[in-house]
């Protein structure tokens, strides 16, 4: 495992590089757009990489709720903190692609923003409760929250085929039409960001896990008085925030 | 604000969004590091 890690970092950095370069360079130029639209290529993929970390924050927050297991509950931490930060990106890279094509920042009530900013501000609030919340009933609280929070992202996606919004169409489906060379680089893209996030949860996870190791070494110090403080942690603790 | 520079603005604030989550990292990974030489300590 020690050896994959690096191994699985150069084939990202790699890949990243290209998606870039096919992104600037091999992509055609949009006949309406012109260069801008090659923002899709950050945008579109790092919403398909949050949506994806926010379904796996639901399915490991539905297993924790019914087994109670330790790392279901770590893979839910790491998968919404990382996706609060694809989503990010998603809420930065929109306006700053709405700005010279819609002639505004910020489409105020178009379903689509709106839903996406809610669904930003539903997994801050499930992060800033797991920081910051005391009771030892967090985990569970924490879990019930990202089952409803997960509502949203299907709404988020279907909002732009059910209403009428701002938003343009869906490039895979739903009536949206791409050019091919436009689609191939897009989904380079996409591999990119998906192996970027995969790594970037496998990193939160040992830290996570160091944690709540860390919390439990502590525990036992205090407990065990001075010669308490030499013992080692053996498993992580369920107590976590971070 | 010629187009090309939103377009420029974009991947340029992707990657500071990101160096900057991957930098808060780095820094929770050693503040741990040192609470656990601390606790072995002493």
């Amino acid at each position: 495992m020690k050896r994959l890690f690096p191994i699985l970092t150069i084939i990202t950095a790699i890949l990243l590089a290209y998606a870039l370069y096919q992104a600037l360079v091999i992509a055609p130029t949009d006949a309406l757009q012109g260069d801008v639209y090659r923002i899709i290529y950050y945008h579109v993929p790092s919403a398909w990489t949050a949506f994806l970390l926010f379904f796996i924050n639901f399915a490991a927050s539905i297993t924790y709720l019914i087994r109670r297991n330790p790392k279901a509950d770590i893979l839910a931490l790491v998968s919404a903190e990382v996706g609060v930060v694809f989503c990010t990106v998603v809420l930065v890279t929109g306006p700053i692609w709405a700005r010279p094509v819609w002639g505004i920042w910020w489409a105020p009530g178009d379903i689509r923003l709106t839903s996406t900013l809610v669904l930003w501000l539903i997994y801050v609030s499930y992060l800033v409760l797991r920081r910051f919340s005391t009771s030892a009933q967090t985990q569970v609280l924490a879990a019930a929250l990202a089952v409803f929070g997960a509502l949203d992202v299907p709404l988020v996606y279907f909002s732009i085929w059910f209403f009428r919004t701002q938003h343009p169409q869906p490039v895979i489906g739903g009536g949206g039409s791409m050019d091919p060379r436009m689609l191939h680089v897009l989904l380079i893209s996409w591999l990119a960001w998906l192996c970027f996030a995969f790594l970037v949860c496998w990193s939160r996870y040992r830290l996570e896990v160091l944690h709540r190791q860390v919390e439990e070494a502590h525990a036992l110090a205090s407990l065990a008085g001075p010669e308490g403080a030499r013992a080692q942690p053996s498993l992580p603790l369920n107590r976590s925030s971070r | 604000m010629s187009a090309i520079k939103f377009l420029y603005a974009a991947y340029v604030a992707t990657w500071v969004i990101h160096a900057g989550y991957l930098g808060s990292l780095v820094g929770r990974f050693r503040r741990l590091r040192q609470q656990l030489k601390e606790l072995g300590k002493k």
